[in-house]
Formats: structure tokens, C-alpha cells, sequence
């Protein structure tokens, strides 16, 4: 029906900055992610769509080591597997070379510590004690993610939705990671804070070159921030491509049914 | 220097709801060389707009080969890997719409100047590499004054430009970043008279800097003595609309 692609880039010769290959996960009879193989190259932000229950959360836990697969293997920078790491391995991955920011700042915050303290505590996680340094890092960290200083010492339970996600996204990046997970950033906020907070996100990612892969249901979201996306349904990737292409040229039954399902 | 190499090359869209595949353009072969501008041309429906598409690669070709030579090397545009195309994008090869697509919240300054500031990524030599916010920011605001964009607009919000000054923006973001090969799809359609010489005028340059372009042009005289020869494009009707049965 199309051409079958090239299953390496012959253009580009730095090696892919993480390589997931065979990832699955059971949750009792679910089979919640079956068999997920991509790459992500160093820049690149890729999307991940689907509905509820398709298996795109499941994938990033999964990155974000905050479960153990059932199989698979994760390459990452020079790490030929981090599931096969030990756990104290593993935690160190994940605080020096991987920030996360969820949907739900309840997951990535602690609500009621301050919206500094929440940032030193990813630092002090990462060895620095130094309460000048702390403070220091904390408010061009903040700076970064466009928060107000002023507002830096309120707790995130006193701050709005928005806000609330540049607490998240300083605290993922206050300590440079290679790679940065975002699942829904902005899901759930006003429309006109969502255009604000994606603007923040496509501004760092351009300045730093952030390797990002981004989970959405949301098929704006793919089309402002990712470079490329995978559709995934019932576990599976069903199809993957370019965010254009896959947006405007669907291919697969599902995604087609999904693009045209957009307002 | 030939920069592009077509052979073959078709479009069909499948439309699973309808279990119809519909023929966008049959096998088309043409080659382009660095410092050419061919005109593609046809009917309503032809194709034309799909055929500027498959070779940015936002559609999937459907079979045929399109040899582009990168600096980086050989490549067939049908068939690269996604993240290939996404370098190549970047670094070589343009692509102007026939509408912009503004992005909430982000000016029209901002948005053109941002074409520049990605451009420098992997150093590709022919890049505008080095180029700090600032050079990119006068780069932008030099080519939105030629094509007439009024000031006062540069740090509005495009979305609720008139279709003509959104034109604008859209181009002055293709063309403020150095490219190989340019895809131009009906750029002129919504223009008025200054925005359409000021366009000419810049196509020329890039075709004596020895850019390869491509477009499709519903006045050709927007462009005339630019044109070194014609793609004509025709959907082949003799699978247009053809009932699919897998």
C-alpha cells in the first residue's frame, strides 16, 4: 500500500540518545504495553498519542523507572540497559539524567513545602547541601520555566494549574536531564494558560535542545511540540511517522478515525 | 548540480471509512537541478499540492524513488527514515504552505525568527549556524518590512491577521532561513501587489545563490521569467476513486 521506510536514518550519524526496544507490561490478565520499540535522537521530541487506556502513561512510568517492566530493554546515553541495573543504579539515572512532569502536579510535587523547596529538593537528591546554592539554582531553575520569583516561597497548593506545571517543569530540569518526560503537561488547564505553558515548554526545548518525549492525548500538543509521534492503541504502537505526515497523511484505520475525531 | 532525481514517483490517499483509495498523482518523473525553478502545474485536484508534499514527506509517497542529494550525502526523500527527513528539514530543504498555521501566543516576529533559530542545529556548513537571537530577530524583522508586513503587527499575535498579512508572516518563515531545495505551494494566492514583487524579487536571489525550487503558482506571472520549465501533473483517472479490496 506505501512504501516500506528505512529502518535506520543513513543521514544522521550520532547514535540514537535512548533506544527502547520490546517493552511490556502486564497488569494482572492486562496486557497494558505489548511489544513498544522506538528511538529518540539527541534534540528530537517525539509524541506519544492515544486514548485512555492505550498504554502511552504506561510507557513513560516505564521510562521514568518508576516501574519494572515485564521485558524489554532501554538504552540509554551509554547504558546499554537501565532495567538491568541495580536499584541504587537505577535511582541515580533517574535523578541525574531524567526529569518528569505529570499531568497531575500531586505526583510531582509535595503541595504544601514551598515552590523552591520543591526544586532543592531535587538538588539536595543529587549531593549539593549548600543553602546558597540551593536558592541560587532554585530561582534561574524557576527562571527557566517563567515563574514568577516573586512568588517563589508560596507552596504549589496555593498556586493556579499553570503555575503549578512551571514548578513541575523547573523542578524536571534543575538538574539538566538528558532526557525529559511530560505526561499530559497540559491537560486540564484553561486554554489560554495551555498555549502559555506549551509556549515555555517549545522555548527551553529550542534554547537547550531538550531531548523530550511528550504523551498526549491531544493532537495540538503533538503538532506544536513533537517532531515525530507514535499512535498507540490497546498496548500497541499501531502507527508512527513524522508529526505532519501522521497528522495530515494518516495511515492506519485508527489514526484516521482519531484525526478526524479532532474538533 | 542535479539536486533531485524523481522517478516514478505516485500519491494515493486510502480512505478507510469509505474503503476507497483515491489517486492524489500517477508516476511522475522530472529532475532538478541547484538554481532551477520548475513550475508545477495541472488541474484542480491534479495532485500538485500532493506532489510538494510527498517530497517534504508531510504525505506518504506512494511508490517511485525521489533521489535528493544532501550535502550529507544520496537520499531517496520517499523512503528515508522519518528522523533523516526531520535533519533534512531543518538543515536543507524548505517547504511554504498555502496558509500559515499561527501558534497561540507567539508573535509574528517570533515566529519567523525562530525559522532561523533552529536552523544551526547539526552544523551542516551551509547553515545560518552562529547566528545569535538578535542577528535573527533583524533578519526577521528585515524580510517581514520587504514583504510589506505593516510594524505594528510584528509583536501581535498572527491568529487574527487578515489572510493576506498571515501569508506573509507564513513566507517571510520559509525564506529567512538558507535552504537547497524550496517547496512552494500557491505562496502568492492571498498577496497583494508589493508582498507578490517582494516574494520575486527574494526567489530570484535564492535562484542565482543557486537554490533549487519548486512550486506551484495559480498566476504564473507572480513569477514569470523565473521559470526554467514546467511539471504538468495529472491524477490518472483510471484509478481515481478505485474501490479497494484487501
Amino acid at each position: 500500500m506505501t512504501l516500506t521506510l528505512e529502518a535506520a536514518p543513513q543521514l544522521i550519524r550520532v547514535r540514537p540518545l535512548l533506544r527502547v526496544t520490546g517493552l511490556h507490561k502486564r497488569y494482572g490478565q492486562t496486557q497494558a504495553v505489548r511489544g513498544v520499540s522506538f528511538e529518540l535522537y539527541p534534540g528530537e521530541v517525539l509524541g506519544i498519542v492515544g486514548e485512555s487506556g492505550s498504554g502511552k502513561s504506561t510507557v513513560l512510568r516505564l521510562l521514568n523507572l518508576e516501574e519494572t517492566p515485564d521485558g524489554g530493554r532501554f538504552e540509554l546515553g551509554e547504558t546499554p540497559d537501565v532495567f538491568a541495573l541495580t536499584r541504587q543504579e537505577r535511582r541515580a539515572v533517574q535523578v541525574h539524567q531524567i526529569g518528569i512532569v505529570y499531568q497531575n502536579p500531586h505526583l510531582g510535587l509535595r503541595l504544601r513545602s514551598s515552590a523552591s523547596g520543591n526544586i532543592a529538593e531535587r538538588l539536595l537528591s543529587a549531593g549539593e547541601r549548600r543553602y546558597g546554592a540551593l536558592r541560587e539554582a532554585a530561582s534561574t531553575s524557576l527562571a527557566a520555566s517563567e515563574f514568577p520569583l516573586a512568588r517563589m516561597d508560596d507552596p504549589p497548593l496555593v498556586l493556579s494549574g499553570g503555575m503549578q506545571q512551571r514548578v513541575q517543569l523547573a523542578k524536571a530540569t534543575a538538574l539538566s536531564p538528558r532526557l525529559l518526560l511530560l505526561d499530559e503537561p497540559t491537560t486540564g488547564l484553561d486554554v489560554s494558560v495551555q498555549a502559555r505553558v506549551l509556549d515555555t515548554l517549545r522555548t527551553m526545548q529550542r534554547a537547550h535542545q531538550v531531548s523530550m518525549i511528550v504523551v498526549s492525548h491531544d493532537l495540538g500538543v503533538i503538532r506544536t511540540l513533537a517532531d515525530r509521534v507514535l499512535v498507540m492503541r490497546g498496548g500497541l504502537v499501531v502507527e508512527r511517522g513524522l508529526s505532519d505526515q501522521v497528522l495530515d497523511d494518516p495511515q492506519h484505520p485508527y489514526t484516521q478515525e482519531l484525526v478526524h475525531a479532532k474538533l | 548540480m542535479t539536486l533531485l532525481t524523481v522517478t516514478d514517483l505516485s500519491k494515493r490517499f486510502h480512505i478507510h471509512h469509505l474503503e476507497r483509495e483515491v489517486a492524489a498523482f500517477g508516476e511522475l518523473s522530472f529532475t532538478l537541478r541547484g538554481g532551477e525553478f520548475k513550475r508545477v502545474s495541472g488541474a484542480n485536484g491534479a495532485g500538485k499540492s500532493s506532489l510538494l508534499r510527498c517530497l517534504y514527506r508531510s504525505a506518504l509517497p506512494t511508490g517511485g524513488r525521489a533521489i535528493y542529494a544532501s550535502l550529507r550525502g544520496e537520499i531517496d526523500l520517499a523512503r528515508a527514515h522519518d528522523a533523516d527527513i526531520a535533519l533534512l528539514r531543518r538543515e536543507e530543504i524548505g517547504y511554504v504552505s498555502q496558509f500559515l498555521r499561527p501558534r497561540p501566543r507567539t508573535s509574528a516576529l517570533r515566529l519567523v525568527a525562530e525559522g532561523l533559530g533552529t536552523a544551526g542545529v547539526g552544523a551542516a556548513g551551509l547553515n545560518t549556524a552562529g547566528l545569535n537571537t538578535d542577528e535573527a530577530v533583524d533578519a526577521a524583522q528585515e524580510l517581514l518590512s520587504e514583504l510589506g508586513l505593516r510594524r505594528e503587527l510584528w509583536p501581535a499575535y498572527p491568529s487574527t491577521f487578515s489572510g493576506g498579512e498571515q501569508q506573509k508572516v507564513n513566507l517571510a518563515r520559509a525564506l529567512v532561513r538558507p535552504q537547497r531545495l524550496l517547496l512552494l505551494d500557491e505562496p502568492t494566492a492571498s498577496l497583494d501587489a508589493q508582498a507578490r514583487t517582494a516574494l520575486s524579487r527574494r526567489l530570484k536571489t535564492l535562484k542565482e545563490q543557486g537554490v533549487a525550487l519548486l512550486g506551484v503558482f495559480h498566476h504564473p506571472g507572480d513569477v514569470a521569467g523565473l521559470i526554467d520549465g514546467e511539471i504538468r501533473v495529472s491524477a490518472p483517472s483510471s484509478v481515481q476513486a478505485q474501490e479497494v479490496t484487501d
